[in-house]
């Protein structure tokens, strides 16, 4: 019904940044017999529904994720367009 | 000295900071509403520990965009004194006003317990009541106390003097048993270049009565009221 513009953002630990959730995850794999995986890195994502009648989108979309989504200091991210 | 302590929805040491400043150093104190733009001219803002916002996204992060967090950012520009306790940490690092990142304790599990702090400077305006390299006993209570910054970055928050204080067993030593959450260098600690904002982990509002374990938490006020003391007497401001 609407058109609104839909994008999904990715948000991860930058290399390099340890991340303990994700070792932890991969430990229980290990311990439940898993042992040809070798590393878990954890994240999150983002569905966001944009009316973008107003145009500028894409920069809009980059500020929101660089000012509250993502911590620029230890986390990275990436916009897909569905 | 007047105090201003920060009310969040989510804080949950706004009670223990007040109590601190008004019945143990007995200074004028007031409770600031996040929705308020007025600082209520006070000599120091105190953001306190919690969960605000629920700590949704990352702990800090929607709390820096409080309207009052405006006017304690151009408050800390123009020389005024902050102090972030815990979440109020976090939300100092999450607006850029502190270097740095606060993540996830490296074992995963909340840390409610007292710790041994070293003090690292005591010129500064936090710290002036301390002994040089005193070792303070002060609580720490949170999940999300591991302080990462890049290398790089670190070694000139080291360089610059920024680390206040950093987590050390009870003789001084800087050890990893020490270390309660994974912290970089055991920082649990640091003030911004200008030294007139101070982020910690450890809450010091929670060390201020020997009944309670420890007063040991005084020293960071009494420090920042001798600061006040002295900034009144070279008349400026």
């Amino acid at each position: 019904m609407s058109d609104n513009k839909k994008v999904v953002v990715y948000v991860r630990l930058k290399d390099g940044v340890l991340d303990p959730q994700g070792v932890t995850i991969h430990k229980a794999l290990i311990q439940m017999g898993y042992t040809d995986f070798v590393s878990v890195r954890s994240g999150r994502f983002f569905e966001l529904e944009i009316d973008d009648s107003a145009g500028d989108i894409d920069r809009k979309i980059d500020e929101v994720c660089s000012k509250l989504l993502a911590n620029p200091v230890i986390e990275k991210y990436v916009v897909e367009k569905a | 000295m007047k105090v201003g302590v920060v009310t969040f929805p989510g804080s949950n040491c706004d009670y223990d900071s007040y109590t601190a400043v008004k019945h143990i150093l007995r200074e004028e104190v007031e409770f600031l509403w996040h929705k308020s733009t007025d600082l209520a001219g006070s000599d120091l803002v105190v953001l306190p520990g919690g969960f605000a916002y629920g700590d949704y996204l990352r702990a800090g992060a929607i709390a820096r965009f409080s309207p009052i967090m405006e006017e304690v950012i151009k408050f800390a520009y123009s020389g005024g004194m902050v102090i972030g306790i815990c979440n109020g940490f976090q939300v100092l690092t999450e607006c850029g006003m502190l270097p740095g990142a606060l993540m996830r304790n490296h074992h995963l599990r909340f840390s409610c317990r007292f710790v041994y702090l070293r003090v690292e400077d005591n010129t500064g305006r936090f710290t002036n009541a301390c002994g040089k390299h005193q070792v303070l006993k002060i609580p720490i209570a949170h999940g999300e106390g591991n302080y990462f910054y890049h290398d790089d970055e670190v070694r000139e928050l080291e360089e610059n003097g920024q680390v206040a204080f950093r987590y050390v067993d009870r003789t001084g030593k800087v050890t990893d048993e020490a270390n309660p959450n994974g912290s970089l260098n055991n920082i649990a600690g640091i003030v911004n270049c200008e030294g007139n904002v101070l982020g910690m982990m450890p809450h010091p509002e929670r060390a201020v009565e020997s009944i309670i374990g420890s007063v040991d938490g005084l020293k960071v006020f009494e420090s920042v009221r001798a600061a006040c003391v002295q900034v009144a007497g070279t008349g400026g401001k």
